[in-house]
């Protein structure tokens, strides 16, 4: 056979250039816009800081500034941030690695997907935090009862993206496969298993989502350290700007997490057709 | 054809799916024998059974009544013996152009230098070897297609069985590949087995066309003309005969089409 022509592999290589030139200036502009929302956000924060001072609830940026930097210097910030940190961790990581060939185990047999199936349906409609005063009652309010909690809501919803990723495997793919000779097992590790990959990293960020909202949750109804302690601290001596540091703080942290997931998906899926 | 003991035979063979409706008869005691090297292409309309044919021949489905036999010894399940080429290309889209080819080759547990030289030999052939280090999306859908023969013909089989390869592929690519795959079947000559809807390609490739309709070979027309086929080939009376000819049994009136579309 002939190489396809040069004119077509130039003409390729000329229109997507200009796409990727395109895509440049478009996100540039996109860059200045969200520069231009932040920056017009806490403008109006300032502003109604101010025009509340009468009452002296709603601090302005400045004071939860300052706020922060002498909880950083007292350590409270980073003790409570390392505490929820290492909690949420714990419960993610543990909850994934059981996720993943439960999942798999789901996807691959009828029968196991027959006896783990109504279970998972049935607990991914209650929110994890549903469960705080049942998991006090039997593990107390120490770090079990959280990492457990924190490792429900990523177990969940990590076994049940790749049993969605088994599912959803390209069946042409596995006829492929066949027909050059796989059995079996190398039609699992070496067709499924990748296959499932990129649901398995979306059912990650999933989990990591649901585990930091239900680990905050749970800090703020039993704790004596994280930032949900910190935060319902705080509230008990009216101390706003504490409680917004710790408001801050967590987002901050789930959006530095997702965004880490994110790029951990884009560099190990880049092989996917459709990526933006 | 000769006397010897066919490369495929197909005796008597029947098809039926468990539908919504009933049951779904897709093939209806087909007979069929393909002699070593002879190029086969099977026209007919979508829903006719020749995918199911083709999927009974490769061992990815198994017969309901008849037996398939390779070679003199029947179809039981895949084999790399007998390649297949699909209309969506089916190359694994995490593996690269070279590990795509050499999927195949591993399995086999052929040595990494032999995999390389092999790989390579194919690359060439259809001529992606610039592009052996690419991800398939980086390819057009022709230089899919391209790699998913190349990844065909490196575990060596003695059939190859194409379905519909080229359909999704514009004119112009479509009539390079046609011409590509005749060559490299002219220097390799293995046994090809290939459906379309396509008449004219099904007339331009074949040494043999198969028409069928609602599960049943309707006519066999040996196709006469010299290979290699040429663009001259192409536009000369004798195959516009047989294109004509081939029309008229796929698209023209008659009893056996009636249950077209069986499904629904």
């Amino acid at each position: 056979m002939t190489t396809p022509s040069t004119d077509v592999i130039d003409a390729n290589v000329a229109a997507e250039s200009s796409r990727v030139s395109r895509r440049f200036r478009w996100s540039n502009y996109l860059s200045l816009l969200y520069v231009v929302s932040v920056i017009l956000g806490i403008g109006i924060w300032f502003v109604a800081a101010i025009a509340d001072r009468g009452r002296g609830l709603l601090p302005t940026p400045l004071e939860v500034l300052q706020t922060g930097w002498s909880m950083v210097r007292d350590g409270t910030l980073l003790t409570n941030t390392e505490a929820s940190l290492m909690r949420v961790l714990v419960g993610f990581i543990v909850g994934v690695l059981l996720a993943i060939p439960a999942g798999f185990l789901m996807g691959w047999y009828d029968f196991a997907r027959g006896l783990i199936e109504p279970w998972i349906q049935f607990l991914r409609t209650i929110p994890p935090i549903a469960l705080t005063p049942m998991v006090i009652l039997f593990l107390g309010i120490g770090e079990v009862s959280k990492i457990f909690l924190i490792f429900f809501a990523a177990f969940l919803a990590s076994t049940i993206a790749t049993f969605q990723g088994v599912r959803n495997v390209d069946l042409t793919l596995i006829k492929a496969a066949r027909v050059l000779g796989a059995n079996d097992r190398t039609i699992f590790l070496k067709v499924v298993v990748p296959a499932a990959f990129p649901y398995i990293l979306v059912g990650m960020r999933l989990a990591l989502g649901s585990a930091w909202g239900t680990l905050v949750a749970a800090e703020l109804i039993a704790a004596n350290s994280g930032l949900g302690f910190l935060m319902q601290n705080a509230a008990l001596y009216f101390q706003v700007s504490s409680i917004m540091v710790g408001i801050v703080m967590v987002g901050v942290l789930g959006f530095a997490m997702d965004r880490a997931l994110l790029y951990l998906e884009r560099r190990l899926t880049a092989w996917q057709e459709k990526q933006t | 054809m000769s006397t010897q003991e066919p490369k495929i035979a197909i005796q008597d063979v029947s098809k039926s799916y468990e539908g919504r409706g009933g049951v779904v008869r897709a093939l209806d005691h087909v007979d069929l024998a393909i002699q070593d090297r002879e190029f086969v292409t099977v026209v007919g309309p979508s829903g006719c059974g020749k995918t199911t044919l083709l999927n009974l021949i490769a061992g990815l489905e198994e017969t309901s009544a008849g037996t398939i036999l390779v070679d003199g010894a029947p179809v039981h399940g895949p084999s790399a013996e007998r390649g297949v080429i699909f209309q969506q290309y089916a190359l694994f889209p995490w593996m690269s152009v070279r590990s795509n080819v050499e999927f195949g080759l591993k399995l086999k547990h052929v040595s990494r230098a032999e995999r390389e030289l092999i790989a390579t030999h194919y690359l060439e052939l259809v001529g992606l070897k610039e592009f052996a280090n690419a991800l398939p999306k980086e390819l057009s859908g022709g230089m899919k297609q391209r790699c998913a023969i190349a990844r065909a013909y490196a575990v060596n089989p003695s059939i190859l069985l194409l379905d519909e390869p080229f359909a999704a592929l514009d004119a112009q690519t479509r009539v390079q590949l046609q011409d590509d795959l005749l060559h490299t079947w002219e220097q390799e000559r293995r046994t090809c087995f290939f459906i379309t809807h396509d008449v004219e390609e099904a007339v331009y490739l074949a040494t043999r066309v198969i028409v069928m309709r609602a599960g049943r070979i309707t006519e066999e027309i040996d196709i006469d003309l010299p290979f290699p086929r040429t663009d001259e080939i192409r536009l000369s009376n004798a195959f516009l005969q047989l294109r004509n000819r081939v029309w008229q049994g796929v698209h023209g009136r008659s009893s056996a089409a009636q249950v077209e579309n069986p499904g629904k």
